[in-house]
């Protein structure tokens, strides 16, 4: 039988978006007739401290309500967790990771899983979103998700910033945009 | 109509403005806060006609409320945990003064030591204070709910208070599709609420006053029968709002049941992961099916006699614990049954307290080790405790 359903993990610090981005992915999502589900691991974000997300869609009505143990994907909004924690935990065999990073893809290597990078770092602050110190990247890392993984269009994603954004709409689907034209798909 | 991507405690929300919830009293609390930041936002905007009311603590919330109801006003509340112990006193004000309020508890741990996460204990604590009590497993049926407690508690036969309760972050806040039917359609649905007795100077009544021994018990027994005939209510309520909108409600949700021999007895999001675990069963060719328990209170005996009769045994997962005792939907559904001639074996576990994660492999060796007979009968038994 052909896997419908699909999962994707968030890592980022409190502050930095990552629950808004699981949400913006499966609000996305929904608009292309998908159902969804969006989480934070445990809800209590502090500022600056390692947070997960969760995104779940499937063709079919979702009845699962528990966490998300090997997701099909990966999604890491701040390259200096990858010193910290096990970002790659249960991700399935053959699955992709997205890092917010200045490097190379090919400066990082997790067994099998295939890597992209995105800088969205820069685009963010380029967008003016957040703060240079403190800027909020999951706008940008949402782009480069659509062209990597490629079952979420940068329209649809777009159309769900403008739904969940509360703020600097137009600035945020640019940054999302910008992401998507840089990042090279399979 | 509506569809969006909406968190539990928004569905809560979007419920309570399309109810046209006349006045709002409401205290914050995690995992509650956004079901009230919301309301406000709609009420400041104007987009809810209701009177917001600030308050100091969760007590004074519902004594607002309960003042509100007594004027005639549809009141809501939303609290959690904590914050609903703390509400304990005017609970059983609402009820026993017949106020058609309507709450929503998102289920959290109770403290100490503190832990924001979900179990039920919370809820399962108010059971005797005379509120309906509803369990939902997806954001759409929170949605649903809060618009159906309001007519269900304010039908002539009920004129009761009435609790929804959902999984703290399971639900409150996880995003999900909700469908929400256009404004027209649900004040047919639910026309405004009328109060028959209300605080009125042109037709002055004494409310709450002293009650001699020779008629107080006479209304109590009036409240325990209007809790039971509730239960009617509920499934006709449930019946329109499914011709209306396209989904039915009933007291339990009966999944795959046909041809069972081994049901799970279920309440909250853990019944809906447990779906998935019947349906792998099932083709591992289990004849296995699932109770969904949406009603608490009234607690809906003669549908657990009925499904009783056709299975050899039950398993019953609490998310809560009376301490010294079992897990409340256990106690219950064992005490419908005593003096029924066929009963199944009945197995009660007690399991995610303090918001473990439950998953789709803790229900499916529950379902086998049932299967198999191998729990414990006259004792509860703890799912993957670690001592």
């Amino acid at each position: 039988m052909e896997k419908e359903m699909y999962e994707v993990r968030f890592h980022g610090r409190g502050g930095q978006g990552a629950v808004t981005a699981a949400t913006i992915l499966a609000d996305a999502a929904f608009r292309e007739g998908k159902d969804v589900q969006a989480f934070p691991i445990f809800g209590v974000e502090r500022r600056g401290a390692p947070v997960a997300a969760f995104m779940r869609m499937d063709t079919k009505p979702i009845d699962l309500k528990t966490q998300i143990y090997e997701p099909d994907s990966i999604v890491v909004l701040d390259p200096t967790l990858l010193d910290v924690i096990d970002v790659t935990k249960g991700l399935k065999e053959g699955g992709k990771i997205i890092i917010n990073s200045s490097k190379k893809a090919s400066e990082f290597k997790f067994g099998k899983a295939k890597v992209y990078t995105i800088d969205a770092t820069k685009i963010a602050v380029k967008h003016g979103l957040g703060t240079k110190t403190n800027p909020i990247v999951n706008t940008a890392i949402l782009g480069a998700y659509s062209k990597a993984v490629g079952n979420v269009s940068i329209e649809a994603i777009e159309e769900a910033i403008g739904e969940k954004v509360p703020r600097k709409k137009e600035e945020n689907k640019k940054a999302a945009r910008e992401a998507y034209e840089v990042t090279r798909g399979e | 109509m509506v569809k969006k991507v909406i968190y539990g405690n928004h569905a809560v929300s979007y419920g309570a403005r399309d109810a046209r919830a006349e006045v709002i009293a409401a205290y914050p609390i995690t995992p509650q806060t956004q079901v009230v930041e919301l309301l406000s936002e709609f009420c400041a905007s104007g987009e809810l006609k209701a009177k917001f009311i600030k308050v100091e603590s969760e007590h004074s919330a519902m004594a607002a409320c309960v003042g509100a109801s007594a004027a005639g006003a549809r009141a809501f509340t939303a609290t959690s945990s904590q914050g609903l112990a703390l509400m304990h006193e005017m609970l059983h004000w609402a009820s026993n003064a017949r106020h058609p309020i309507v709450m929503a508890n998102i289920n959290r741990a109770m403290g100490p030591p503190w832990n924001i996460w979900t179990d039920q204990n919370d809820s399962i604590s108010q059971r005797d204070t005379g509120w309906l009590q509803f369990y939902c497993s997806t954001n759409q049926e929170v949605y649903d709910t809060t618009l159906m407690t309001f007519k269900i508690c304010e039908n002539d036969k009920v004129l009761l208070p009435g609790m929804l309760v959902l999984d703290a972050f399971v639900l409150s806040h996880t995003s999900e599709v909700v469908d929400m039917p256009l404004q027209e359609e649900i004040d047919e649905f639910l026309p405004p609420y009328r109060a028959k007795y209300k605080l009125d100077l042109d037709d002055p009544r004494a409310f709450g006053g002293l009650m001699f021994p020779d008629w107080y018990y006479e209304l109590k027994y009036k409240q325990h029968t209007s809790m039971e005939e509730a239960l009617d209510v509920i499934e006709k309520v449930g019946k329109e709002f499914g011709d209306r909108f396209g989904r039915y409600y009933g007291l339990v949700e009966e999944y795959r049941i046909e041809e069972a021999e081994i049901v799970l007895i279920v309440s909250g999001t853990i019944a809906q992961t447990s779906k998935e675990a019947v349906d792998i069963l099932r083709k591992e060719g289990m004849k296995i099916g699932l109770v969904r328990m949406r009603t608490f209170r009234p607690f809906p005996k003669e549908k657990i006699r009925k499904i009783a009769s056709k299975v050899n045994k039950m398993i019953v997962i609490d998310r809560n614990i009376s301490f010294g005792s079992e897990g409340a939907f256990f106690t219950e559904t064992k005490a419908c049954l005593y003096n029924e001639k066929d009963r199944p074996m009945i197995f009660g576990v007690i399991i995610g307290l303090g918001g473990r994660d439950v998953t789709v492999e803790d229900i499916m060796k529950i379902a086998k080790k049932g299967k198999e007979g191998k729990f414990k009968v006259n004792e509860i038994n703890w799912w993957g405790v670690k001592l």
